[in-house]
């Protein structure tokens, strides 16, 4: 029974928080924002810290990642850009529009530099929930608060994150890249919410990177939402490179209407513990959608790669390719569901897993899924765990090339059908270079990290 | 399509061939569920006492538990109470031969085509007759005992053997391993047992009808399968119930203990009445089956073809216990009209070199629907373990659904696990190539169908492979519409 009570208090002790904090929230916070937040602690309430039990969670148990005494960030902090930290996150020849945020805030000084063509708006959001709530018609559609105890939890203390709005056929020249920082005296829980709204024709690339900047615990908990309007045509990058006492808990929502290519990849090279959310919604004929994604882990580190992907409408095509390698103690997750719902038909949809496990300790598990309604449709999914194929490593090694770099090349190959479907090539190039560096065992640390985080 | 569609109302109206019932004196114990009802079981069947402690132990973990929710399913809700929880043929325990069993018995046995008369010993199969929870004939059990095979109902298992009984029984599904194995361990009137001693290969295959006649009752049976050291047996089971507009529950529980290179077959053809086209009445199949394959080298292979039931809720399993030791699991699992079924299979690999096949066909008709629910679970030590699951679905038409669940787990790095699946509808463009070739819609659809399922009705032994494809034939020629 202890350990019961013991789960009912730390729920307790965010709602708990979320009573103590809930007059400051709303009064520093625009009305659109706070229209959400009652309902959303009631959500999480009934919910609870998501455990083993909560299907949706039964490979990723967060009790312990929210038990340490965090700092809660709902007030702006002063903070400055360390150009160091900048740098460490540069990609060689690769141009954008860059923007900061630090522990879920929008950094203010963005707007001095970022120099985007006009209309295009890209803010933070509580500066847009002010002044221009008119965008922000849509808040909350997406993340259902009654599903996902994360997101209930995010929408409760959701203060800030970035606002893009991309108005109609406006084709951005260079991707859009946002820096997430996390740098706190304190171990810290931060809560970042994005807002994305793309009209028609547009054309939009982003990358996001995430990084940690000093050693202490961090709990990430972001969520985005983002509408895609007809013909528009949205990339979505995202690179984790975190150290290893941070848990990153992404949920990203995307609703895609009629003529709409979206691509999405996310690429897990270091971290704590990593949960990506991804639910995708094609919600309008002739759309598709592409998900990547690949995890590097060895250590103790978690990944677990979620995503849904409902197809609500005919002749809508989605793709699903995620690989892992893990080493040492790591764990991993796949759960992939395709829903093909009543009358979306000719539907094509494919799903594929491939995980490599390089030692003994590491756990991999697959939850792929196929619920579907419609008949004139193509589906599939496939999950594989294993290993290198011995009969390709004999083939490389009868050519004279020795073992342990046969392995290499093979292990190369095995994540380059991944990166290779990145648009952006100076990131494909960047990429690569890092995964290469990471099989051979030089950046087993942070790329280039400082801290050597043996954790 | 206009011809289709007349075939496909013209098969939706075709009547279920089992769905006769039979005027039989029957022996119940009143509706509702608690100690004493349970009690009450225990006496009439006149078990040992280690039996009591079981019933009562998985009673008091039943009360505790709660209805399983995460199947892909809606089940309306049951009220426990108001079940007769044995209901039993008059006076069925005291049959010396054939001559003396009730000549309505036998009738209902010949129309379902059941061998159980001694003319039909050619047949080869021994056969143990189940009807409303109670066995009612046993054959061939003297050429059996010959071969120091035992082949009886779990009563006189009970009477007979009860220290294998007790030995073996809740080995491989626990009393409380789930809400309807809790309940069956609480019920459970009867069902079949089956010792194959060292070094014995069963000459004949073996084989189990259940019937439910009674109305209002519930069936709950139990079998129990121990294959000793280098023994081999095949084992068959059917199903069957008369039509009626209620629910009627079926919570069976099966247990296969395969010891040193042991090998059982367990094939199934479920047909349990399915219920009406609007989806009234039918069965609600909820059913536990785990084999332990303990010994090193040894095999347990399912395979089903199920085809009735207004809920299907069955997970036949395998723990993978032994080195070397093998699982197979082959479905075929069809639904029509209202039909809902959440079937699939387990693979725990927990000794090394283990291996296991699962190969499942779902083809949904109608307002269906078929999910595939699977785990492949590979423990750190079961090195060198392989897996191999392919999971296809056949859609008919466009109310139907077909779903697929599968979930992998790999503890180790010299384990190799693959699974896929596929969801597609019939191709019109093989339609075209039979239609093309003189070939009518009908019957073409008849080939791809049989075709598609051909993987699984093949590891069918004879007498099963020809009922299954019959009934493949009737649930479903000529549904696409």
């Amino acid at each position: 029974m202890s350990v019961l009570v013991e789960k009912a208090d730390l729920s307790l002790r965010y709602t708990g928080h979320y009573n103590e904090v809930k007059d400051l929230l709303m009064q520093n916070s625009a009305d659109i924002i706070n229209a959400g937040r009652k309902k959303a602690l009631q959500d999480f309430v009934l919910q609870g810290i998501p455990t083993r039990v909560n299907e949706n969670y039964k490979y990723t148990n967060l009790q312990p990642h929210f038990y340490p005494d965090f700092k809660f960030i709902h007030l702006r902090e002063p903070a400055e850009v360390d150009l160091n930290a900048v740098f460490r996150c540069d990609v060689p020849q690769l141009d954008t529009y860059l923007a900061f945020i630090f522990n879920g805030w929008y950094y203010e000084k963005n707007h001095q530099t970022i120099n985007l063509p006009d209309n295009v708006i890209l803010s933070g959001l509580e500066e847009i929930s002010f002044e221009r709530p008119e965008y922000l018609e849509k808040y909350g559609r997406l993340a259902d608060t009654a599903t996902d105890p994360l997101v209930a939890l995010n929408t409760a203390f959701a203060k800030d994150g970035y606002f893009l709005y991309v108005p109609k056929n406006t084709v951005l020249e260079k991707p859009i890249q946002i820096i997430n920082f996390l740098q706190s005296e304190k171990d810290a829980f931060v809560t970042q919410r994005n807002f994305i709204y793309i009209e028609e024709g547009a054309d939009v690339k982003i990358i996001n990177c995430d990084h940690t900047l000093n050693l202490n615990k961090y709990l990430n908990n972001s969520v985005t939402e983002i509408f895609i309007g007809p013909n528009a045509s949205f990339e979505y990058y995202a690179l984790q490179n975190q150290h290893n006492n941070t848990t990153s808990l992404n949920s990203v929502f995307i609703h895609q209407q009629k003529d709409t290519k979206v691509t999405t990849l996310n690429s897990s090279l270091h971290g704590g513990l990593i949960r990506n959310n991804l639910n995708i919604i094609l919600d309008g004929e002739n759309s598709s959608a592409n998900l990547f994604g690949m995890a590097f882990i060895d250590r103790s580190q978690h990944v677990d790669n979620f995503t849904r992907v409902i197809h609500a409408k005919p002749h809508c095509q989605s793709n699903q390719i995620y690989k892992t390698v893990l080493d040492d103690n790591s764990t991993g997750a796949f759960s992939g569901r395709i829903h093909v719902m009543r009358d979306a038909q000719k539907t094509n949809a494919f799903q594929r897993s491939n995980n490599l496990l390089l030692s003994d300790k590491a756990i991999m598990q697959a939850k792929p899924q196929l619920i579907i309604d419609a008949d004139d449709v193509k589906c599939s999914h496939g999950a594989t765990i294993g290993q290198i194929d011995e009969e390709a490593l004999f083939y490389i090694r009868s050519r004279g090339i020795e073992e342990k770099q046969a392995r290499l090349m093979l292990m190369n190959a095995f994540a380059h059908e991944v990166i290779q479907q990145i648009k952006v090539i100076p990131l494909r190039n960047r990429i690569d270079e890092l995964v290469e560096k990471r099989l051979k065992g030089e950046v087993a640390r942070c790329h280039e990290c400082a801290y050597n985080c043996e954790s | 399509m206009p011809d289709q569609e007349q075939i496909l109302s013209r098969l939706t109206k075709e009547k279920y061939k089992y769905g006769f019932h039979t005027d039989i004196e029957t022996d119940y114990i009143e509706k509702g569920l608690n100690e004493s009802v349970v009690k009450s079981i225990w006496e009439k069947k006149g078990e040992p006492d280690f039996m009591l402690r079981f019933r009562l132990d998985a009673f008091s973990k039943w009360k505790k538990m709660k209805m399983p929710d995460w199947a892909y399913l809606k089940i309306p809700p049951i009220d426990f109470q108001n079940i007769i929880y044995y209901a039993a043929p008059k006076n069925s325990q005291q049959y010396k031969s054939l001559d003396e069993v009730d000549p309505e018995l036998l009738e209902t046995f010949n129309k379902l085509g059941i061998p159980l008369e001694e003319q039909k010993h050619l047949a080869g199969v021994a056969v143990d007759a189940v009807m409303d929870s109670i066995s009612v004939k046993t054959t061939f059990k003297e050429v059996l005992a010959e071969k120091g095979i035992i082949f009886c109902s779990f009563s006189d298992a009970l009477r007979e053997h009860p220290d294998l009984v007790k030995k073996y029984i809740g080995n491989s599904v626990p009393v409380a391993d789930n809400y309807f194995a809790a309940l069956n361990s609480a019920v459970f009137s009867d069902g079949s047992f089956c010792y194959i001693p060292k070094g014995v290969r069963c000459p004949m295959e073996l084989s189990t009808y259940f019937r439910i006649n009674a109305a209002n009752t519930g069936q709950f049976e139990r079998t129990l399968i121990i294959a000793d050291d280098d023994s081999y047996v095949s084992y068959l089971e059917g199903c069957t119930a008369p039509m009626r507009d209620e629910n009627q529950l079926h919570a069976a529980v099966v247990e296969i203990i395969a010891m040193d290179r042991a090998e059982v077959k367990y094939s199934t053809v479920q047909n349990w009445y399915p219920g009406d086209k609007n989806g009234k009445g039918g069965i609600y199949n909820f059913v536990t089956k785990r084999g332990i394959c303990r010994g090193e080298g040894s095999k347990i292979s399912w395979t089903q073809v199920e085809t009735g039931s207004a809920i299907t809720w069955k997970y036949p399993s395998c723990i993978l216990l032994g080195n070397n030791s093998i699982g197979e699991f082959n479905s075929v699992a069809v639904t029509n009209n209202y039909q809902q079924a959440d079937t699939g299979s387990k693979m725990i690999h927990i000794g090394k070199n283990t291996k296991s096949t699962i190969v499942s066909k779902g083809i949904s008709a109608g307002h269906s629907n078929n999910s595939y629910r699977g785990l492949v679970k590979i423990m750190p030590n079961a090195v060198n373990s392989r897996n191999f699951s392919q999971c296809d679905s056949l859609l008919l038409n466009d109310t139907c659904g077909a779903h697929t669940f599968p979930y992998i787990e790999v503890g180790n790095k010299s384990s190799v696990v693959e699974h896929e699946a596929t969801t597609s509808k019939i191709g019109e463009d093989q339609i075209f190539y039979c239609n093309q070739r003189g070939i009518d819609t009908e019957k073409a659809i008849g080939m791809i169908v049989n075709g598609y399922a051909k993987e699984v009705l093949n590891k069918l032994p004879m007498e099963f492979a020809v009922e299954a494809q019959k009934l493949l034939e009737i649930s479903l020629e000529g549904s696409v519409g």
